[in-house]
């Protein structure tokens, strides 16, 4: 499992990466969800849904994240642009 | 008298000049020593890298398409914009929670890069909003808090799909025109419309050439 985020002048920064079934990655990979969404992100993963349609999901903890994904994508939270 | 005032007012001010062009001099270093310090610094957007800029863009490209639907990709490569169906992340419903009772209509969204999102009727293409959001990333690696176009896109892409209630909510909701000229969404309709109907052409034959007389 991947965990990327989108940064300005970057696109996708690779923040870090692990088998979610091997504790010691797990440890990792929650501790990075954290600090992610500490900082205010939002995460989202990618799914394909039964009729075979890609789709996204919006996760708010890692024990939330689908065990077979292989990527979470964080990127900013949204707010209200220009008034 | 007043020649006299004048006079001395003249002379003060020439020697308070004289006095204070050390002070001055030694300003206009400090200021030119802080603005190559600034010029220096990696993020700085003096040191703007156009290149930077489009391999950024390319990558976020890469990952809007791996994302994406192909259908969904290709109206954005061809017409600079992906339209969203409303009401498909569950719950309320991004309009609907706002309170716009649309008793089952079907809606979507046009999401373009780096400007709001609009919501219409896809039957009547009757206009209904304006959502104003961004994604701004404090941290401004490069000096600016904006995401990459397509990044952008993936965002709210992700976002409707995801959680349209939350995303709609967070954004600031306008009657359609404030920012976007409803004659170009319009048109933009129309080209969506014109879009499909030579895809779905396209695809009959099996010809995919054709996508590209709209680019």
């Amino acid at each position: 499992m991947k965990f990327l985020r989108m940064r300005p002048g970057f696109g996708e920064q690779l923040l870090a990466e692990g088998d979610p079934e091997v504790a010691e990655d797990q440890e990792r990979l929650v501790e990075e969800f954290r600090r992610q969404l500490d900082q205010g992100m939002w995460a989202a993963v990618p799914v394909v849904n039964e009729s075979g349609r890609r789709e996204a999901e919006m996760v708010r903890a890692f024990e939330d994240v689908p065990l077979a994904t292989d990527r979470v994508i964080f990127f900013p939270r949204a707010a209200g642009g220009a008034v | 008298m007043t020649i006299a005032l004048a006079a001395t007012a003249i002379v003060v001010v020439a020697l308070l000049f004289e006095i204070s062009l050390p002070w001055l001099d030694r300003r206009a270093d400090r200021r030119r020593a802080l603005k190559e310090a600034r010029l220096r610094e990696p993020g700085n957007s003096a040191l703007y890298d156009p290149g930077r800029e489009r391999r950024a863009e390319q990558r976020a490209r890469e990952l809007l398409r791996s994302c994406v639907n192909e259908e969904e990709w290709s109206m954005y490569r061809d017409l600079g914009f992906i339209r969203v169906w409303g009401g498909q992340s569950g719950g309320v419903g991004g309009l609907a929670s706002r309170g716009r009772d649309l008793r089952g209509v079907p809606y979507a969204y046009l999401v373009y890069p780096h400007k709001p999102i609009v919501a219409y009727l896809p039957q009547t293409g009757q206009l209904l909003n304006e959502y104003c959001v961004e994604f701004p990333d404090e941290t401004r690696p490069y000096g600016s808090p904006r995401l990459p176009d397509s990044d952008d896109v993936l965002a709210k892409w992700m976002a409707l799909k995801g959680d349209e209630e939350r995303l709609i909510s967070e954004a600031n909701m306008h009657l359609p025109g404030r920012q976007l000229d409803p004659a170009r969404v319009r048109r933009d309709l129309w080209r969506l419309k014109q879009w499909q109907r030579e895809r779905a052409k396209a695809r009959r034959s099996g010809a995919t050439a054709a996508e590209a007389r709209f680019r």
